[in-house]
């Protein structure tokens, strides 16, 4: 009230500590290890290297931009007719969405990988009909699908909260003045969602870009994203600094976007988790 | 009758980041007095009931309670108690559990009440400000006026020698104010605990009050009982903020003899030097309109206002526009005789507010509402 | 209209549900196929049972669920009432940003920061690697951090002064005044912040990953090893036992008629 006690003031401490010691510090040591070489020596060695990786990087981030878009436009609209079920519904809908989000993304993966998979229930049922196998696993399509299937209540969910906090009001105000449901939509409800739609972006592209499960399980091992490449690389000692240096890049390439994307957003609403 | 002193504050000053919120003031306070602190939002009104409650201590200066000095007490352990501005109940607890907060919370110096002393004592509370049966509400789901009784039951359980409240009625509606004004009279008559009662509306502070402290830029402008308070302002700002007034600049030609507007009257008050400069004050009530050829002054109509059982009109009288409130119709535009008897001129010293008030004046409360929220933000730091 | 939205919201949730429903039916197929369902078995449930392993990692992955969400909720909410009462704003905002790094970063970029830390910190040492259940508990620990504070720092900045000070005005001391009203209004959020902490450390399976020994496997991490190769359907009976208890606590915490529906955000 008056004064702060020591407890107080000292309260924060260990967190600070923590913070420092298993946050910052390992920080600083992935940007020592990508400017050092095996000796510990400083180099550009590291970054010299990554040439040979660019196809990596290009492809992850095709693959992770198809699948947020996708998510998104699939997302976004049952985001919107759930929004306006009747509040009964609503929450059942939101367990339904919340129960996939719960499951370890290991299960998920899995699950669709039994579907799909070449000796799969998919497959023996289209055998059995007699119009021959679909190939999707070891396919860029099924890494995709995988993608999407195991991110999209992440979409959904930031979407459909700053939907059912929308003000009806603004939508009627919006038909009084003349908006037909389309130009409602476009005009009012869209522009209203952005924040909930930029955190929906960013809880499926960051997981999308640095995944190696799905694309180990549904690429069957033949697509390699960036997450394969640095979990491989820190496989073996010999080569933490080529991944360390990765790692960083994926880092600030995400920070960036991120930041870019953050921009669009006016307010800080929605889930930014 | 002399009545005991129970609060003292001597020269107590007291500023936050370096402003100066209360210059010096002095203010004895009585027993079983209601006692209003009135003024508009930054004049120290607040503060000074957070030195009285032991949220802030004053910068210098001291602070008697019964004659015992308790600067440095704090505040649980002082015979007071506080219903605080929207009123602070714990939203954890229910109807009687917030009631009963102060009976349970221990106390080196007495045994511990045993239930059956805590459920009368609670209940007796809630007889006092006629909420039996909401023993088991939940905060939330009261009414204003219903919470505001559940604190000021609340701070009455531990029988204080003094109850302290923070503008109580602010956030109820006009009816409901009236009728709690009317209740927390009653219920200080009954229980006989002095209450200090910190608001910006000068008119529940006349109703109420058994002495009104009319505060203003930190400093008490004037102590008094409503009706001297309205009848015998100190300065031009009490009587601009205490209902509304013509405020004239004046001459006092001698004892019981003022001139303004171009006419010298006969008035009641002596003891100005001759030629002194005065404001005068004039209530608009008191002002009669005339046939011309009595009138002491004259004026051209320039507004008329219905107000039920009187008109408010407006005069304009050599450019300054006065405020009569009468039940005889005028034309608009009309031009009208002003008589104003000796006892309605009350002649006031010049002080620092001379001259603010220019035309007649009322001190605006939506005004004040607005710029509550600043001072809200002000003593929260 | 009405007739497009639903059909829309039905296909959409069908085709989300269809490969974990049809996991779960063919955990129950006493042929281990996927090819056929030749009839309704518990065999694979029983080799679940048999299998030491798996029990071994459910006991590890609680184990440190709870101690590593204990320790980041004392941590963090201690840190939350330090960093409430800190003067200096931008002091707060980067301790607020730099505990928010792991919740942003993509995991793996956090698993293997730590990973290094801990390589580098063996290396100086000159012992041999020391992953195992010590690191993973610093790793899970700072994970959970953020939430914590995310969970805590709200009820702080919501504490209402006047409340305290109503307290002390009807004869509590300080500490009396903290504990009887503060706190209670707190608690809420540590224990949220205590819940999100424990599922988000069942969960990891990513960081657990890279900071992880074969001696002490989580649940995430033995299947990841047991799928990584061919299909088990113990582990169909698994992941269908998982979900079975998913939906439980979903259910339970949504429609138990609990007062308190605080649904807590999950990445």
């Amino acid at each position: 009230m008056k004064g702060r006690s020591v407890f107080q003031r000292m309260a924060a401490a260990p967190h600070i500590v923590w913070a420092v010691m298993f946050i910052v510090a390992p920080m600083l040591f992935v940007i020592y290890f990508a400017f050092t070489d095996e000796k510990g020596v400083f180099s550009w060695s590291n970054f010299a290297s990554l040439a040979q990786y660019s196809n990596v990087f290009i492809l992850s981030i095709a693959f992770a931009l198809i699948a947020t878009v996708i998510c998104l436009l699939i997302g976004y609209p049952l985001a919107y007719f759930m929004s306006k079920a009747k509040p009964k519904t609503q929450k059942v809908l939101l367990v339904l969405l919340m129960l996939p989000m719960w499951c370890n993304l290991l299960i998920r993966t899995y699950a669709l990988m039994a579907l799909l998979d070449n000796g799969g229930l998919l497959n023996s049922l289209l055998e059995s009909l007699g119009l021959g196998k679909l190939h999707i696993v070891g396919t860029n399509f099924g890494v995709i699908l995988g993608m999407v299937y195991d991110f999209l209540p992440y979409m959904v969910l930031p979407i459909f909260t700053t939907m059912t906090k929308l003000d009806r009001r603004y939508i009627e105000a919006s038909a009084d003045l003349g908006c037909n449901s389309f130009q409602t939509m476009t005009k009012v409800v869209f522009p209203l969602t952005v924040s909930g739609i930029i955190s929906g972006i960013t809880m499926v592209f960051v997981p999308s870009i640095s995944t190696f499960y799905i694309s180990q399980k549904l690429g069957a091992g033949k697509i390699d994203l960036v997450g394969d490449t640095i979990e491989r690389l820190f496989q073996n000692p010999s080569t933490y600094n080529v991944g360390a240096a990765i790692s960083l890049i994926m880092m600030i390439l995400i920070i960036v976007s991120v930041g870019i994307m953050n921009r669009f957003s006016d307010n800080d609403g929605g889930i930014i988790v | 009758m002399e009545k005991k002193k129970l609060i003292e504050l001597k020269s107590v000053t007291k500023s936050f980041d370096g402003e100066a919120v209360l210059r010096s003031i002095d203010l004895d306070i009585h027993d079983s007095e209601f006692v209003t602190l009135l003024g508009p939002s930054g004049c120290g009104k607040t503060t000074t009931l957070r030195i009285i409650g032991g949220f802030e201590s004053p910068d210098s200066g001291d602070v008697f309670f019964g004659g015992e000095r308790i600067n440095d007490i704090p505040p649980h352990k002082r015979h007071v108690n506080t219903v605080f501005q929207r009123y602070a109940l714990f939203p954890h607890l229910n109807v009687f559990e917030n009631i009963a907060f102060g009976l349970r919370v221990k106390k080196p110096d007495c045994p511990k009440p045993s239930k059956e002393e805590i459920v009368e004592r609670v209940t007796e509370m809630l007889t006092l400000v006629n909420l039996r049966g909401f023993e088991r509400r939940n905060i939330s789901t009261l009414s204003g006026g219903q919470q505001q009784r559940v604190a000021i039951a609340r701070a009455l359980i531990n029988k204080p020698k003094v109850l302290l409240l923070d503008e109580p009625l602010g956030a109820l509606d006009l009816k409901l104010r009236k009728d709690m004004q009317r209740e927390l009279k009653s219920i200080q008559k009954r229980t006989g605990i002095t209450f200090i009662y910190v608001t910006h509306d000068q008119e529940e502070a006349l109703t109420m009050s058994d002495v009104v402290v009319v505060m203003a830029d930190g400093k008490i402008q004037q102590i008094g009982t409503p009706v001297d308070i309205y009848n015998e302002p100190e300065n031009a700002f009490v009587a601009d903020f205490i209902g509304e007034s013509n405020i004239i600049d004046g001459v006092m030609e001698k004892d019981y003899t003022v001139r303004f507007s171009g006419h010298t009257f006969n008035c009641l008050d002596a003891g100005f030097d001759p030629r002194e400069p005065v404001d005068v004050v004039i209530r608009p009530e008191d002002v009669d309109i005339v046939p011309l050829e009595r009138a002491m002054l004259t004026g051209k109509v320039t507004s008329i206002t219905f107000k039920g059982d009187y008109y408010e009109i407006i005069t304009d009288v050599y450019g300054f526009k006065w405020m009569i409130e009468t039940s005889d119709a005028v034309e608009d535009g009309a031009t009208v005789g002003l008589h104003i008897e000796p006892d309605a001129i009350h002649v006031m010293k010049k002080s620092e507010y001379s001259g603010r008030y220019g035309d007649y004046s009322t001190y605006s409360e939506e005004a004040e509402h607005l710029s509550d929220v600043e001072e809200e933000e002000v003593t929260a730091e | 209209m009405k007739i497009l939205s639903k059909s829309y919201i039905f296909i959409i949730f069908a085709l989300l549900y269809a490969p974990i429903v049809l996991l779960i039916v063919f955990s129950f197929n006493e042929a281990g196929s996927l090819n056929e369902f030749t009839g309704f078995s518990g065999v694979w449930y029983k080799e679940l049972f048999n299998d030491e392993e798996a029990f071994n990692a459910l006991k590890n992955s609680l184990i440190l669920a709870v101690s590593s969400s204990l320790i980041a909720t004392v941590i963090g909410t201690f840190g939350a009432l330090g960093l409430h009462h800190m003067r200096k704003k931008y002091i707060k905002g980067a301790v607020n940003s730099v505990t928010n790094i792991p919740m942003m970063n993509p995991d793996i970029v956090t698993g293997v920061s730590m990973m290094l830390l801990f390589v580098a910190v063996a290396g100086f040492l000159h012992t041999q690697s020391f992953l195992g259940f010590w690191t993973m508990l610093v790793a899970h620990v700072t994970f959970n951090l953020p939430y914590v504070l995310l969970s805590v720092m709200p009820r702080f900045n919501q504490l209402d002064r006047s409340l305290s000070e109503a307290a002390l005005d009807l004869g509590c001391t300080p500490s009396q005044a903290f504990f009887k009203v503060e706190l209670p209004q707190i608690v809420p959020g540590i224990v949220s912040g205590l819940m999100l902490g424990f599922t988000m450390s069942l969960d990891d399976f990513v960081i657990s990953h890279f900071v992880s020994s074969p001696d002490f496997q989580t649940l995430p991490l033995y299947v990841y090893n047991q799928t990584a190769h061919n299909v088990k359907f113990s582990m169909y009976a698994l992941c269908a036992l998982i979900v079975a208890i998913i939906l439980a606590v979903l259910l339970i915490v949504n429609f138990a008629g609990s007062p308190k529906k605080k649904g807590a955000a999950k990445r």
